[in-house]
C-alpha cells in the first residue's frame, strides 16, 4: 500500500473537517480524489502530505505511520504539489526545481554536479527544458505549473500529491498536464494522488476514484462505480447527464442547466 | 578538483569578494573624510606608517573615525540583514524592520531604558529588544487573520504601529525637561557618532552569531518563498525556523536601535539592489547583504559628515531621503 488511511478525523477549532475516514491507495495508482466545494478535499490533502496533523486516526504511508518518518525521509519519500500560488521573488525555472533535491542535501543545499542532472531530467521530462533559464514570474500558468511539477520529480518521490494542478487551465494545458501524470506513473512507477475538481479529467484518467461529501467517504472504486448519477446527484445537489463517453469504455458526466431540464425528460 | 566546485560556492566567493572590496572602499573614504582639513594624503600616510607622525591625526582617525565607520558597518549589515529575513518570511519584498514599524518598538524600549538610567549595555538593549518582539507579535497577531494576509494590509497595519510609536516616543520626550533631551533626539534620528571600540566590541559579539544564524537557514528561506506548505514537504521545519529567524532579527534591530536609533530603509534599499545584481537566492544574499549593507551606511555616513557645512547630520536623515523615494517607486512598480 502507498497510503492507508484508517478512522481518520480532522476538526477546524470544533468543526469536524473530515469525519472517520478509511481507505487505501495501491502502489502504482493513479488515485483522485473529488468532490463538491468544502466537502475536505484539500484538508485531506494536507492531512495526507503531513502539513495539518489529525486528532485521531491512523496514517501509514509505504506500510510506516506518519510518525516515523523525519522530514526528510517524508520529503524523499513524498512530494506535494499545492494550489496553484504567486511566487513574488525572481527565482530561475532551474533554481525552483533544484530546491527539490534539498531532502537529499545539507543544511545549505549546496547541489553537486549531480543535482543539477537530475534537476535536468526533470525539467525535460516535463517538457520544459527550454524555461530553465527563464524567470518563474514570467511564465504562463501552464508552465508554472510544469515546473513544479518538475520540482516536484527532482524530489524523486514514490508518492506525488497534487492539489487541483488543473485549475485555471485552458483545455489543452488541462489535458497535457493529465498525459504528463499518466506518464509519471508508466514510467517512473509513481503513484499519483490529486485532488480535481473535473470529474470529466478523472473518469478519463484515474485507476480509483474517491467521493468526498462534508468530510464523509461516499464512494470509493473505479470511475464507473462511483460515477453514476446516482451518487453524483446526491453529492452535487445538482441535476446530471451521464453517459458513456464517445472515446471509450469510461463515464461522461454532463451538468445540466435549468432550461435544458425539458430535453432531459425527453431523452 | 577545481572543475567540481559546486556553483553556488564559486559564486559566493565571487560575490563576497567583490562587495568586501566596495566595503573597505567606504571604509577608506569614512577614514579619510571629515571635519578636520587633514586631507586624503595624510590618511594615507598615517594609515601606511609612513612620513611625518602627528599624534593628533592618529587620534581622529582611530578612536573617532574607527569606531564610528565600524558601527555603521555593523548597522548597515544588520538593518539589511533584517529587511532581507522580513522580506523572505512576509513574502512581501516590501517589508523592512523600519517600515514595519519594528525599529519604532524597539525605539520605545530603548527610551524607557534610558529614561531609567540603564547602561546602554545590557540595559537599554534588553529593553529595547522587549521592545521589538512586543511590536513584532502586534504585527503578527493583525496580519494573521484570514482577511488582512494581503500585502498592502500589511505595510498599512505598520504605518499604524509606527504612527503610535511616534506618539508614544514624542510623549516620552515631552516629559523629559532636562539635558538628556538634545542626546536622545539626535540618538533618535541614526546617529553614529557616539560610540568607543568597547561599545563596538560588545555590538559585534551580539550581532556577528545572528549572521551566522541568519545564514544557517539561508537555504530554508529560498524554500520557504515557494510556500510554507511546500517548504514543509521539502523537509523545513517551517515553525521552528520562522521563529528563530524572527526573534534573532528582531533582537538584531533592536541591538542596533539601542546604539545608534532609527536609520531607515537600509534594510529595503540594500537586498533591493543586490537582488537585482545577484538574484533571488538567499545563501548568496545573506553574506552580500551584511557587507553591501555595511558598506551602504558607510557611504551614507560620509555623506552625513561631508554635506553639511558646519558641523553634522544624523546618517538616519541620508537613509530616508534615498530610501523613501525608492520605496513608493518599488510601491507603484508592484501594484500592476
Amino acid at each position: 500500500m502507498a497510503i492507508d488511511v484508517k478512522n481518520l478525523n480532522y476538526y477546524y477549532g470544533d468543526i469536524p473537517a473530515l469525519k472517520d475516514l478509511s481507505f487505501s491507495v495501491t502502489k502504482g495508482d493513479f488515485f483522485i480524489i473529488i468532490g463538491p466545494n468544502g466537502s475536505g478535499k484539500t484538508t485531506l490533502m494536507k492531512v495526507m502530505a503531513g502539513i495539518l496533523k489529525p486528532k485521531n486516526g491512523r496514517l501509514k504511508i509505504l506500510n510506516r505511520t506518519l510518525e516515523n518518518y523525519t522530514r526528510k525521509d517524508l520529503a524523499q519519500t513524498m512530494a506535494f504539489v499545492p494550489q496553484m500560488m504567486r511566487v513574488d521573488f525572481p527565482f530561475s525555472v532551474i533554481e525552483v526545481v533544484l530546491m527539490g533535491r534539498s531532502p537529499y542535501l545539507g543544511m545549505l543545499g549546496v547541489e553537486q554536479e549531480k543535482d543539477l542532472k537530475i534537476a535536468e531530467q526533470a525539467l525535460t521530462f516535463t517538457g520544459v527544458e527550454h524555461l530553465a533559464h527563464r524567470k518563474l514570474d514570467q511564465l504562463s500558468g501552464g508552465e508554472q505549473q510544469r515546473v513544479f511539477i518538475a520540482r516536484a520529480i527532482c524530489q524523486e518521490p514514490e508518492i506525488i500529491l497534487l492539489d487541483e494542478p488543473t485549475a485555471s487551465l485552458d483545455l489543452a494545458h488541462q489535458t497535457r498536464l493529465m498525459d504528463l501524470m499518466e506518464k509519471l506513473k508508466k514510467e517512473k512507477g509513481i503513484t499519483v494522488v490529486m485532488v480535481s475538481h473535473d470529474v470529466n479529467l478523472a473518469a478519463m484518467y484515474c485507476d480509483r476514484l474517491l467521493l468526498l461529501n462534508q468530510g464523509e467517504m461516499m464512494c470509493l472504486g473505479h470511475p464507473d462505480e462511483v460515477l453514476t448519477f446516482q451518487t453524483l446527484e446526491a453529492a452535487y445537489g445538482c441535476t446530471l447527464l451521464v453517459d458513456e463517453s464517445p472515446l471509450g469504455n469510461f463515464p461522461r458526466i454532463t451538468p445540466v442547466p435549468h432550461k435544458y431540464l425539458d430535453h432531459l425528460q425527453k431523452i | 578538483m577545481n572543475t567540481e566546485k559546486p556553483v553556488l560556492i564559486k559564486r559566493l566567493w565571487v560575490v563576497s569578494f567583490s562587495l568586501m572590496l566596495v566595503l573597505l572602499t567606504a571604509m577608506f573614504l569614512g577614514l579619510s573624510l571629515g571635519s578636520s582639513q587633514s586631507g586624503m594624503k595624510a590618511v594615507i600616510q598615517n594609515l601606511l606608517g609612513i612620513g611625518p607622525h602627528d599624534p593628533m591625526l592618529d587620534t581622529i582617525i582611530w578612536k573617532i573615525r574607527f569606531p564610528r565607520i565600524l558601527l555603521a558597518t555593523l548597522v548597515g549589515g544588520t538593518l539589511s540583514l533584517g529587511g532581507l529575513v522580513f522580506q523572505a518570511l512576509l513574502k512581501n519584498p516590501l517589508a523592512e524592520p523600519y517600515i514595519l514599524g519594528i525599529s519604532g518598538g524597539s525605539a520605545i524600549g530603548a527610551i524607557i531604558g534610558i529614561l531609567i538610567g540603564f547602561a546602554k549595555f545590557p540595559g537599554v538593549s534588553l529593553t529595547a529588544f522587549s521592545g521589538s518582539i512586543g511590536t513584532l507579535l502586534l504585527i503578527l497577531v493583525m496580519s494573521s487573520g484570514q482577511t488582512i494576509l494581503k500585502k498592502d494590509a500589511l505595510l498599512l497595519s505598520g504605518v499604524m504601529v509606527n504612527a503610535f510609536c511616534g506618539a508614544v516616543i514624542m510623549f516620552l520626550l515631552s516629559l523629559t525637561q532636562d539635558a538628556r533631551l538634545h542626546n536622545i533626539i539626535f540618538w533618535l534620528m541614526g546617529d553614529l557618532s557616539m560610540v568607543d571600540m568597547l561599545q563596538v566590541g560588545i555590538l559585534a559579539a551580539m550581532l556577528l552569531p545572528c549572521f551566522f544564524l541568519v545564514f544557517w537557514f539561508s537555504n530554508s528561506m529560498n524554500l520557504l518563498l515557494m510556500g510554507k506548505e511546500m517548504a514543509q514537504t521539502m523537509g523545513v521545519n517551517v515553525k521552528a525556523v520562522t521563529v528563530t529567524l524572527l526573534v534573532a532579527t528582531s533582537f538584531m534591530v533592536s541591538a542596533t536601535v539601542s546604539y545608534c536609533g532609527l536609520v531607515g530603509f537600509v534594510g529595503l534599499v540594500v537586498p533591493h539592489l543586490l537582488r537585482l545584481l545577484f538574484g533571488p537566492d538567499h545563501r548568496v544574499l545573506v553574506p552580500a547583504c551584511v557587507l553591501g549593507g555595511g558598506a551602504y551606511l558607510v557611504f551614507c555616513d560620509v555623506l552625513a559628515r561631508a554635506l553639511p557645512e558646519q558641523g553634522e547630520m544624523p546618517a538616519g536623515v541620508i537613509t530616508a531621503m534615498i530610501g523613501a523615494p525608492l520605496f513608493i517607486y518599488l510601491l507603484k512598480r508592484t501594484r500592476r
